[in-house]
């Protein structure tokens, strides 16, 4: 099929800060000396009405100036990251079990697994590198089962997909256990041993028969019980989940009725069986193991403790709000309500990450001052009053990220920025010393080094061990030695000293959808990437990609038929928030009912001015995967192809 | 797996020969029309993927029916079989028989080969293609060998459709051919096998003796000669037993290598892996051999019986016949006697009501030479290419599908037979103390009576000659095929047995004796024996690959030299054919300059 | 201490290279005890991520008792065995083998190559100027790499990244047979219409050159690849979270190429088309 002729946008690198008097005029350039000052000045003013949106792309090192200028020179804990976007229901629901929000297992470790449960989770494509991994151990014997509403690329190697209805992912869950336990599967001896709750856990999945759940969720009760007895009787088994699981306005319910499945099995806290939560983006474990988010400081420490927050008061020499600070979405909503007036973004583009865009973009220019820090002129920059340009984390900086498996790794310099880009931890600190904070960091390892001496969880990984081992996962409290690939050994030891704290099953209920399908919007949207692509595109639009093809809605030839629409027709697609047109593509990986976009391409179609924004209240993220819709066709066919 | 295919469909008739094949498809996945239950429950993985193996039966079915392989036919059946694409086109443009791009229905192979090079194929085959031009429906193919050097020169017509129809017209003459290709349904008969075999009927054969003299469709009338004794008597003996039989007749391998037959078995037997497997090696394709082509047109239930035994004794329950895709009716003949055998619970669940379950496929080749090698042979049945593997490990460890496997061919299965009817003892007494036994030899070129003969191992090539009729102006006899080597006219008295060729410094082989007068110019056999090495080597080992083109090329440029003028050429070929001995993956490399080195240096070519 | 599960230990095993005494672990190649004990043998088809495909040929080595030469990159040593790599035999078949190839392929961009042409005294010119050649003109149907069949020796191990021993798309298989097999992918059609999907897993184990970034290819083309100016510098993938470590091949402020460690444990030398072809923004500059 031909792919349609495209003028995607590109960006090109910013090179000298841009600043503006009032928002209706254009950018003009300024010195680096003008633009901090305003920006000094412009944050200055909204001092308790703040917000930090740091940049789980940039290294740990920029991420741990970048919250210790929120809670030392603002004064807040309002910081936070587009994790909220993906991922922090899996840091919610995992710390909630097990009081760590890492997932618990190793790359390797799948490779030497028996059964692979990949859960909303299209890892051949948004994590190919990770599944050369689980097809490693598919080489090796292992049997992969795929729970997704798409029969995707990585369903077409599973023993057996599970198409289920989006949003009906806990009455799977429960249904699975349930079955495990019926079937006398459940590890007995584990439940005993290491978890809590057990009791109310069988009351809550009790009534979620098969049939029940064939119902609900549209899986044959026969798949439901084959994937529940394969996975109760592996000796060793992964559970991986990606953003089908976490993009949910009951996003950290989700990943709690997946994490009970572990705790019935007993497939967590061993080397091979685990529970593998994939992180979207470069650095987004590592922004919240920095403590980029509102709850936890430096080293996932709990702000709530406050013999953490002397140490980490005495080490700044600062006092610590002994509250939680907002979250993103909360930042939005406080945008609202005009009680965050002032943001600080580096590196995110929410004006177009945003579930429910306009919604984004209106609230952000509702703010008094915002400064925006990246590479290129984003949405989001061109929104802003002061535009610092930075360097690209990846390539022109020294520093480290943490990547899913909880891996610290260096990252190093490679090119030299353009014009007058600089680093963006250079950048805060000018800012900062502009407040009143003259921080002194020589380089990217002086940062580091002062997170060891206040991360006990990090404190063995000095720049030449990273080095020497290519990367340590964390934790590694010790200059000395590497611990197990796996977390949570300590749940199977004998010792209840040495067990520490039970991992209590989450008692949670099935809620589906917000946005329901009705006769108006009959069509069930959800979202998802391509493997060429990556979020909102400003990125991976710069290299030519022989597979890309733009957005498309894509729908099942079944909807192509009834709709009388063919591939490359424009359509209006129309959900209760928005409208876009967009070409059609037919996929007969969707079913009748179920739809598919992107969002790389907002600058084609802005597939979030559909999605909804409900979000999960625990976390905080959107329900960008269950968002209802109408197709029609245009009175004048448009044909792009 | 995340398989891609493009848009080309299939056509009905691709779609049914697949179906027909495989059944039909259990969803829409796999091509049949989209359902509700299919798009919220799909099975797929390691069952889908074990399936590999039926990549080649599948070929074949596109290609019985529609002549050619194309894409839409291809796709479907990868979609079928979950195998890549780019896979199954890599395995169908390695055989000769396939084609990837548009041909006529009928394809009219010509054999260009030695004995029948030496017959007039290049007049016949010039005649023919006047005939046979663009727009007769017909696509003439020039062939190596066919197995029916006997009847040199020889041809073969093979017209898709359902059911694909065969004609073979040897000895062709240009309007025999003509009507094989043309109407292969009306032309006449092959002459029954027992005429390849000159001594037929004769008393004291072994191998022989039910050929031309019992009807190869009648199991009855096989038992009635003596069928199914010897398979009577190994469970007598029991596996070890049968083992130790086959061992002290000092059996070896009849396919060219010599191996004990016995120590393969005990090997593969006492593998501790599961299960093991029995592979008889049918691809026969060495140029002038054709006497496991007659053993399995005359007497079809004896190699049955045999590889039935071969199994019991080696603890395998499935026999995997890879037959060459040349040979219509002996695929015919095994497929009648297979499935009959199977009727009178001679094979399946429990043989002979002893408890023991055995069953065999055939496989076919597709036109390659290099899958005689057993390596070679298993990747084939596997659905890979045809191309050998390094050993070790060896084939008793891991064999076919990785498992513990013996593969024999069909001449050393059916020598089991009489070792086990008249005892070790008794057979190892025929032939020499290391040659034991009797053995086949395939005798063609300029002789009056060609065709397959048995003689005790110990005889001289003289008294095979002399039986086979020698004509007059003997000039040289190639020993062993394309991968043996010459012997002088005044070298007669080379006993025909392993120790006694290799004393001469040639070869047994797989039996070949293929006389030469001095009507056909050397240098143009040995060309011909280059070309074919070069069109047969799989590519793999650089040694193999290019080294054949620079013998060809070298045996071009000295074509019509001699003395100095070739002396160059000649250091050359030396010294490229000893890097492929050397260093060559699989004895296709490792032998393919063989003959020509015999021809330099024992006949004196190009002095 | 470490307490990551180092497996099952193996056996020690002793046999001689050359006269003198080697001990390696259990199922360790010749060549890894050759490369252990400092020896040079010269290797094209064999790669440090990949199963022995012993194709080319190249590194044969004499084993005592055995008919052949044996090819060092895949047999395993075994206790006892008598290996010598310098033998006349060895060199002569070494020798043949590049003469081979050289004739035949252009070789002008495989690393070594031209030494061991020189250390082996080969001759490809003897085979004549009408000697038989590939003849590929280079295949340049996509942005992100070209496909150069010229340079092509079969080494199949293109073929084994895409399959399945690492990226398991099975884009292309080996077409054909003997001297005319070629990589193709399926019908032999453009790689735009094929399973590729770019990540260049390809090009990072191809020894010829004839696979390569267009970056590089149009840089050779117009003389400006030059790699004594070009540094090379690990750093960790900018898009999805698995954390791949990337190389960046930088000349003259400009990334031209990227490849991975191939001791990575998170990559083991593989990546996706973001984080090899993907770089290009941070040079859009303007």
């Amino acid at each position: 099929m031909s792919k349609r002729d495209r003028t995607p946008k590109t960006y090109t690198r910013l090179t000298h800060p841009l600043v503006r008097d009032a928002r209706d005029e254009p950018f003009r350039r300024a010195s680096w000396e003008e633009a901090l000052d305003r920006a000094a000045r412009g944050l200055a003013r909204n001092r308790g009405a703040f917000g930090m949106f740091s940049c789980a792309r940039a290294t740990n090192e920029m991420n741990y100036v970048a919250q210790k200028f929120a809670r030392v020179v603002m004064g807040t804990n309002n910081v936070d990251s587009c994790n909220r976007t993906c991922h922090a229901p899996s840091v919610a629901g995992l710390s909630a079990a097990f009081g760590s929000g890492g997932g618990t297992s190793s790359y390797e470790e799948i490779e030497h697994t028996d059964v692979i449960v990949m859960w909303g989770s299209n890892a051949r494509f948004a994590h190919p590198i990770f599944f050369q991994h689980v097809l490693k151990g598919i080489r090796n014997g292992a049997r992969m089962y795929a729970v997704d509403p798409r029969r995707t690329s990585t369903a077409e190697w599973a023993e057996s997909w599970l198409g289920l209805n989006v949003g009906t992912d806990i009455p799977m869950a429960h249904a699975i256990g349930r079955e495990i336990i019926h079937a006398g599967l459940a590890n007995e001896a584990f439940i005993e041993r290491a978890t809590t709750g057990f009791e109310e856990y069988k009351a809550l999945v009790e009534p979620w028969t098969l049939s029940l759940a064939e119902k609900v969720t549209g899986v044959p009760a026969a798949a439901i019980r084959e994937l529940a007895h394969a996975y109760a009787r592996a000796e060793r088994a992964q559970l991986c989940w990606t953003l089908g699981i976490t993009e949910h306005h009951n996003g950290t319910d989700n990943v709690r009725a997946l994490i009970n499945l572990s705790l019935l099995t007993g497939h967590v806290g061993r080397y091979g069986s685990g529970l593998q939560p994939l992180r979207g983006q470069n650095n987004v474990q590592g922004g919240g193991d920095m403590g980029a988010i509102p709850n936890r400081l430096p080293g996932f420490q709990d702000i709530l403790d406050p013999d953490i927050r002397l140490k980490f008061e005495s080490a700044w020499d600062t006092v610590i709000q002994p509250h939680y600070g907002l979250n993103l979405t909360e930042m939005f909503e406080a945008m609202e309500d005009g009680t965050l007036k002032a943001v600080y973004c580096v590196g995110e583009n929410p004006a177009q990450s945003e579930a429910d865009s306009e919604q984004a973009v209106r609230r952000l220019k509702a703010l008094d001052f915002l400064v925006v820090q990246d590479i290129f002129l984003t949405k989001t920059a061109e929104l802003a009053d002061v535009v610092l340009p930075a360097t690209a984390g990846w390539a022109e900086t020294d520093g480290t990220t943490t990547n899913s498996e909880r891996r610290v790794q260096r990252v190093r310099k490679a090119v030299t920025p353009p014009g007058e880009a600089r680093e963006d931890i250079d950048i805060i600190c000018d800012l900062a010393a502009r407040l009143g904070h003259d921080w002194k960091y020589a380089d990217a390892e002086t940062v580091w080094n002062e997170l060891r001496s206040v991360s006990p969880d990090h404190y063995g990984m000095t720049y030449a061990r990273l080095e020497e081992h290519q990367g340590i996962q964390w934790p590694c409290p010790s200059t000395d030695g590497l611990e197990p690939t796996y977390l949570h050994g300590r749940l199977w030891e004998p010792d209840p000293a040495e067990r520490g704290p039970l991992a209590p099953f989450g008692i949670v209920q099935h809620d589906p959808p917000v946005d329901l399908t009705d006769e108006e919007y009959p069509i069930r949207l959800t979202t998802g990437r391509r493997l060429d692509s990556y979020n909102t595109g400003v990125q991976s639009g710069g290299y030519a990609s022989p597979l890309r093809r733009g957005e498309y809605i894509e729908l099942s030839p079944e909807d192509a038929e009834r709709y009388g629409v063919v591939v490359g027709e424009q359509v209006q697609v129309t959900s209760r928030r928005g409208s876009v047109t967009a070409p059609v593509w037919v996929d007969p990986a969707l079913r009748s009912g179920l739809a598919f976009m992107t969002m790389h391409f907002p600058d084609e179609v802005d597939t979030n001015a559909l999605t909804i924004e409900a979000n999960c209240p625990i976390a905080g993220t959107a329900e960008f995967k269950a968002s209802a819709i109408r197709i029609e066709k245009l009175p004048i066919a448009t044909i792009v192809g | 797996m995340d398989l891609h295919f493009g848009d080309s469909k299939p056509t009905d008739e691709e779609r049914a020969a697949v179906d027909a094949l495989l059944g039909p498809p259990e969803s829409s996945w796999e091509g049949a029309d989209r359902s509700d239950a299919d798009l919220r429950w799909a099975r797929g993985g390691r069952e889908a993927r074990d399936r590999r193996d039926l990549l080649l039966p599948g070929l074949h079915a596109i290609n019985d029916r529609v002549g050619w392989i194309s894409d839409g036919a291809l796709d479907y059946l990868c979609r079928r079989l979950t195998v890549p694409p780019a896979e199954a086109y890599g395995v169908a443009t390695f055989y000769a028989m396939f084609s990837v791009k548009p041909r006529p229905a009928t394809v009219l192979h010509v054999c260009t080969d030695l004995a029948c090079a030496a017959a007039g194929a290049p007049e016949l085959c010039a005649g023919i293609e006047e005939r046979l031009g663009l727009g007769s429906g017909v696509s003439v193919q020039r062939s190596p060998c066919l197995g029916l050097c006997e009847r040199a020169p020889a041809a073969l017509a093979i017209r898709a459709g359902d059911p694909v129809r065969t004609a073979v017209s040897a000895p062709a003459t240009v309007h025999d051919a003509v009507l094989a290709a043309s109407a292969p349904d009306s032309a006449p008969q092959e002459p029954p096998a027992g005429l390849a075999v000159p001594q037929a009927g004769q008393d004291g054969l072994m191998l022989l003796h039910r050929v031309g003299v019992v009807d190869p469709a009648s199991l009855d009338d096989y038992r009635a000669h003596g069928g199914y004794t010897a398979l009577r008597r190994a469970f007598e003996l029991g596996p070890a037993g049968v083992i130790r039989e086959v061992t002290d007749s000092g059996l070896v391998g009849r396919g060219g290598a010599a191996f004990p037959t016995g120590r393969k078995w005990q090997a593969t037997a006492s593998q501790p892996d599961r299960p093991h497997y029995l592979v008889c090696n049918a691809d026969e394709s060495e140029p002038g051999t054709f006497k496991d082509r007659v053993l399995m047109e005359g007497d079809p239930y004896a190699l049955v019986e045999a590889m039935t035994i071969a199994g019991y004794a080696t603890g395998a329950h499935r026999g995997y016949l890879y037959l060459r895709g040349e040979y219509p009716r002996a695929l015919h003949r095994l497929e009648h006697a297979i499935a009959q055998a199977r009727a009178r619970g001679l094979l399946g669940d429990d043989v002979l009501g002893q408890g023991y379950a055995f069953d065999i496929e055939i496989r076919r080749g597709a036109g390659a030479y290099i899958c005689g090698e057993e390596t070679a042979l298993f990747n084939s049945i596997e659905g890979y290419r045809g191309e050998p593997r390094s050993k070790p490990p060896f084939p008793v460890e891991k064999g076919l599908f990785g498992k513990p496997t013996v593969e024999n061919n069909v001449e050393t299965l059916v020598n089991v037979l009489p070792i086990l009817t008249i005892g070790a003892p008794a057979y190892a007494a025929i032939g020499t103390e290391r040659s034991t036994g009797p053995k086949l030899f395939c005798v063609s070129g300029t002789v009056e009576r060609p065709g397959v003969y048995e003689l005790p191992f110990g005889a001289t090539l003289g008294d095979l000659l002399a039986l086979a009729g020698v004509r007059d102006g003997l000039r040289a006899v190639l020993l062993g095929g394309a991968a043996g080597g010459f012997v002088r006219a005044d070298e007669l008295d080379i006993p025909l047995t392993f120790e006694g060729t290799r004393e001469a410094g040639t070869t047994l082989g797989s039996g070949v004796v293929m006389a030469f007068d001095d009507s056909v110019p050397l240098p143009r056999l040995l060309l011909r024996i280059a070309e074919f090495f070069r069109d047969e080597s799989c590519g793999q080992c650089v040694p193999c690959r290019v080294g054949t083109v620079r013998q060809e090329e070298a045996l071009h440029r000295i074509a019509e030299r001699t003395g100095a003028a070739a002396a160059d050429d000649i250091a050359l070929l030396r010294e490229v054919g000893r890097a492929m001995r050397d260093a060559s993956i699989c004895g296709l490399g490792q032998t393919a300059w063989n003959a020509v080195e015999s021809a330099i240096d024992r006949l004196g070519a190009y002095e | 201490m470490t307490v990551t599960p180092l497996g099952i230990p193996r056996r020690m095993l002793e046999f001689t290279i050359d006269g003198e005494q080697a001990r390696v672990p259990e199922g360790s190649t010749i060549l890894d005890a050759c490369r252990a004990a400092g020896k040079d043998i010269p290797t094209l088809c064999e790669g440090d991520t990949l199963r022995p495909k012993n194709a080319c040929r190249v590194c044969v080595v004499e084993v005592e008792g055995a008919r052949t030469l044996v090819p060092a990159c895949s047999r395993k040593a075994e206790p006892g065995m008598e290996v010598r790599t310098g033998t006349e035999r060895a060199r002569h078949s070494r020798k043949v083998v590049l003469e081979l190839l050289a004739s035949s392929v252009d070789l002008s961009t495989t690393p070594r190559v031209a030494g061991w042409l020189k250390e082996y005294e080969a001759k490809p010119d003897r085979f004549g100027p009408d000697a038989a050649r590939l003849n590929e003109e280079p295949k340049i149907d996509n942005d992100l790499y070209v496909r150069d069949y010229d340079k092509c020796i079969l080494c199949y191990k293109c073929v084994d990244a895409c399959g399945d021993q690492w990226q398991n798309t099975f884009a292309i298989s080996v077409a054909g047979r003997g001297f005319d097999a070629r990589i193709a992918v399926e019908h032999d059609a453009p790689l735009t219409d094929s399973a590729c999907v770019y990540c260049g897993n390809c090009i990072e184990v191809c020894p010829t050159g004839a696979l390569s970034f267009k970056s590089e290819f149009d840089m050779r083309a117009a003389g400006t690849w030059d790699e004594s100016r070009q540094t090379e510098t690990t750093t960790v993938c900018a898009y999805c979270g698995v954390g791949c470590n990337l190389t960046l091949h930088v000349q003259d402020n400009e990334i031209v190429k990227v490849t991975s460690p191939h001791d990575n444990p998170v990559t083991h030398g593989n990546l996706c088309i973001k984080g090899r072809f993907g770089y290009q923004h941070v040079q859009n500059r303007g």
